[in-house]
């Protein structure tokens, strides 16, 4: 048996609102928070950004797996956040965690859906025998230019799963990949904000990938959308997981669980794996869950899971998602938010 | 502010605050050292320190040196933990009123400072409340 | 060990001194202390200079120091332990004229500070502090105090008053001194109202950024009595060191170091605290002279605040306390303030102190401390 042994998230506890946002660029929020599906979404500190995020979220992991750091021989940290543009994310990690020096660590980039890329290799990496343990990150800060609809969106968060062969809380059955060549949404490098193709991320780009997807593994592992208990897809607004689960066949109590979007945004990597977090938080043993991650560029990765009766003894261990979603929560203006995501250009 | 070198020699401290202690008289040292301070004993054997403990004194900086211009103001204390060990390092996640001595707080990895735009980014520990 | 006097004190007035240089400060201040001893030669000198590597990127005062002063090749010393690199400056030249080894020292100190803006004056004294452990962090000088403020606030009950009643009482003092950087008095309303540097500290807490020098001669007593000169000689000397960080001492509101120093002044100079006349004392922070207070023995420990209160340490006191208007109103250029506190008290045991005049002085205690007290240096002074 081959599946997740430890699952941990993370959220920093800022939080900006649609209204504050909008106030600002003299938009409409309630036609904002209507059409996207989205009240507010959280804001990372100045002092944290993807390393430090994917650190407390690999140890929540690491409190779950109950596992010694040493023997973690992969370390991934997918983002299209890394702090450097040259200088591993996962190297830091690695480190801080204590997995270093026998270790493989490898940075992943593929928009929103690097986190689910590094849990496939690492996954992948332990069913071949080839390492005992393996850790994924997907964690991001990313930013969204001002004014433009990604702004009300664009958040902050991580979420890390630990994958081996014993112990396992959530089996994996199947895993599926479908990837195109597809410029819906991308940065130039030396850019600071990134740039999109509007309403063409919509169908040809997040709709056609994630369907394919689902329809991909569901074929592969001979099952159907009543088979499973959840559903989580890519969350980059509130309404595209419901409308894309419409059109594959789910209800909307598959997907309530691990649809954090509304109070949290878009964390990109983070955004279906920490809705996996959410999910896993509250499954039972036995319970099926689907995840179809969206990266632009583009891409879905799909997994299989299916619990075991060792949640139960570990889901405790480390806070769960939506207590960090609604814990101590400070709200900002728009002033301080800038300020803290570097918005304000400043003297030299 | 530190050089790369200088940084990264820390970082068995900085990332996952190991200690030396004692094998004389159980002293924690923190950084490591050759020489323990309490008995004046050579030898040590590696530990960590605990993640917990409460304030035992803080302010908040207001006129902050240059390497944190950015930041200030921000609130820095002393922490004894819960192994007996002080450790001074910023408290935040905390309204400046809410700060106390005698608060129960956690230890979390952030980012401490860098080097401008395009030099090193360093890393370590501060406290949040628990 | 021969007895040691001083037969020479010179300061300038301090403050910010746009127009001079740190060679021009020394050198001119120096002048002054050779001409108040009536002597030109020296055997040697020593500078206590905290930082000016730092502040004006300028290293190696010895050659540069002598050189300006005229006195190559005279041997010199640049001495440093943070703030009391001006009292040790003064110790290493009474251990050279104790020994034998040296007739005539000059023990001066100097820093100059301005030549850099706020941020990096705060980061350069930052460097006082433990840099890997405390400066990495963001510390700063008052952030440190203020923490033992705090400390110090929780455990004896010091009150936000009593700390602004010690700026009070030192401005009350500074405007008795021509000198002083800060002539101006102060009330607790003003101290309590002026802005926030470090909670609770305000910047009328502060000693502040300055530029400035002071200089003695050292001379043998028994020369010093030839050349008629009033003695006042140099009877205890002591010197401590404690751990470099705040957080590893073992009492945060308490400094060790001046304990231990000042108890070995005593013991050398064979007196007791009460014996003593008047203190200089190294209130860099408001909170740090009532902790100095307490280490010294004036008043027992915890109760530094209410002694200023009760007016123990004013100049009409039991124990008066900064009869110069120490660091608060005087000015704190790092390395000279040890050695001004031994020009104090010499003029005030030589009767020169004029408008802040503590009556009947024959002995004198100061007190030089490094950091957060990871170094301390304390000297017994008495009139013959």
């Amino acid at each position: 048996m081959v599946g997740i042994i430890g699952y941990g998230a993370y959220i920093p506890r800022n939080r900006i609102k649609v209204e504050e946002i909008a106030k600002v660029w003299g938009a409409d929020a309630p036609s904002y928070k209507k059409g996207l599906m989205l009240e507010e979404k959280s804001v990372p500190s100045p002092d944290q950004d993807t390393i430090t995020m994917a650190v407390e979220a690999s140890k929540n992991a690491l409190r779950r797996a109950g596992i010694d750091p040493k023997e973690i021989g992969a370390v991934y940290v997918g983002s299209e956040s890394h702090p450097y543009a040259v200088k591993p994310s996962g190297t830091v990690l690695a480190e801080a965690l204590g997995s270093t020096p026998e270790v493989h660590t490898a940075d992943f980039e593929f928009a929103c859906k690097a986190g689910t890329e590094g849990m496939f290799v690492a996954l992948s990496l332990v069913q071949a025998g080839a390492v005992k343990y393996g850790l994924a990150v997907g964690a991001d800060t990313s930013q969204g230019a001002p004014g433009d609809a990604l702004e009300y969106s664009a958040a902050a968060g991580a979420a890390a799963f630990l994958f081996g062969k014993e112990n396992v809380i959530a089996e994996s059955l199947e895993t599926y990949s479908f990837t195109t060549d597809t410029p819906d949404f991308w940065r130039r490098e030396y850019q600071f904000y990134p740039q999109h193709g509007g309403r063409f991320t919509g169908d040809p780009a997040y709709f056609k990938h994630i369907t394919s997807a689902a329809n991909g593994i569901m074929a592969k592992a001979k099952m159907k959308p009543s088979d499973f208990n959840y559903v989580i897809f890519h969350q980059p607004n509130g309404k595209f997981p419901f409308r894309v689960g419409e059109i594959l066949g789910f209800e909307k109590k598959q997907i309530e669980p691990g649809w954090l979007v509304s109070k949290l945004g878009n964390t990109y990597s983070g955004s279906s794996p920490l809705g996996l977090t959410a999910t896993l938080d509250i499954s039972k043993p036995g319970d099926m869950i689907l995840i179809v991650s969206y990266g632009s560029g583009a891409g879905s990765d799909a997994f299989i899971f299916r619990v075991t009766k060792r949640i139960d003894d570990v889901r405790d261990l480390a806070p769960k998602t939506r207590y960090l979603l609604d814990k101590d929560k400070k709200y900002l203006e728009y002033g301080v938010y800038a300020k803290y995501r570097r918005k304000i250009r400043k003297a030299e | 502010m530190p050089t790369p070198s200088r940084y990264w020699r820390e970082i068995p401290q900085r990332y996952r605050l190991e200690a030396g202690k004692c094998k004389k008289c159980g002293f924690i040292c923190f950084p490591p050292r050759l020489v323990c301070p309490n008995c004046g004993a050579r030898e040590f054997e590696p530990t960590k320190l605990a993640d917990k403990g409460k304030i035992v004194t803080y302010t908040i900086i207001r006129v902050p040196p240059k390497q944190f211009v950015d930041q200030a103001p921000y609130a820095i204390g002393i922490a004894e933990l819960d192994d007996g060990v002080k450790l001074t390092a910023q408290i935040v996640d905390c309204e400046f009123e809410n700060l106390k001595i005698g608060m129960r707080v956690k230890i979390e990895f952030r980012k401490i400072s860098e080097e401008g735009e395009a030099g090193v980014i360093y890393y370590g520990y501060k406290f949040v409340p628990e | 060990m021969r007895d040691v006097a001083v037969i020479g004190v010179g300061m300038t007035k301090w403050g910010e001194l746009w127009e001079k240089s740190l060679r021009d400060i020394f050198v001119e201040t120096a002048l002054l202390a050779l001409e108040d001893a009536g002597l030109d030669r020296i055997d040697s000198m020593y500078v206590g200079c905290m930082s000016s590597g730092l502040f004006i990127g300028q290293e190696h005062l010895s050659s540069l120091l002598s050189d300006y002063l005229g006195k190559n090749p005279v041997p010199t010393t640049r001495v440093e332990s943070a703030c009391c690199s001006g009292g040790l400056a003064l110790r290493q030249g009474f251990i050279d004229v104790a020994s034998g080894m040296s007739d005539i020292v000059l023990a001066g100190g100097v820093e100059k500070m301005t030549d850099v803006n706020g941020h990096e004056a705060t980061y350069a004294l930052g460097t006082a502090a433990d840099q890997e452990y405390e400066g990495y962090h963001g510390i700063t000088f008052p952030a440190l105090y203020a923490m033992m403020a705090n400390a110090h606030m929780a455990k004896y009950g010091t009150t936000r008053e009593q700390l602004a009643m010690v700026a009070v009482k030192n401005h009350e003092n500074g405007s008795k001194n021509p000198l002083a950087q800060y002539p101006f008095k102060v009330t607790v309303d003003g101290v309590l109202k002026s802005v926030l540097v470090a909670d609770p500290l305000r910047i009328l807490d502060c000693s502040p950024i300055t530029d400035g020098a002071a200089a003695v001669i050292l001379c043998p007593a028994d020369m010093a009595k030839k050349m008629k000169k009033r003695v006042v000689k140099i009877t205890g000397s002591g010197q401590a060191t404690d751990s470099i960080a705040l957080s590893s001492r073992k009492e945060i509101a308490w400094i060790e170091s001046t304990s231990v120093a000042a108890q070995k002044a005593l013991a050398m100079a064979g007196k007791k605290v009460e014996d003593i006349d008047l203190f200089e004392v190294h209130d860099c922070f408001t909170i740090a002279e009532i902790c100095i207070t307490e280490a010294l023995g004036l008043v027992k420990k915890g109760q530094g605040g209410k002694a200023v209160e009760d007016g123990l340490t004013s100049l009409a006191g039991k124990f008066p306390v900064n009869p110069s208007g120490g660091l608060k109103a005087k000015g704190h250029p790092v390395g000279a303030t040890g050695i001004a506190q031994a020009v104090e008290v010499v003029k005030q045991l030589r009767g020169e102190a004029d408008k802040r005049q503590v009556k009947s002085a024959r002995t004198g205690l100061t007190q030089n401390m490094g950091g957060t007290g990871g170094s301390s240096v304390v000297h017994i002074f008495e009139a013959e």
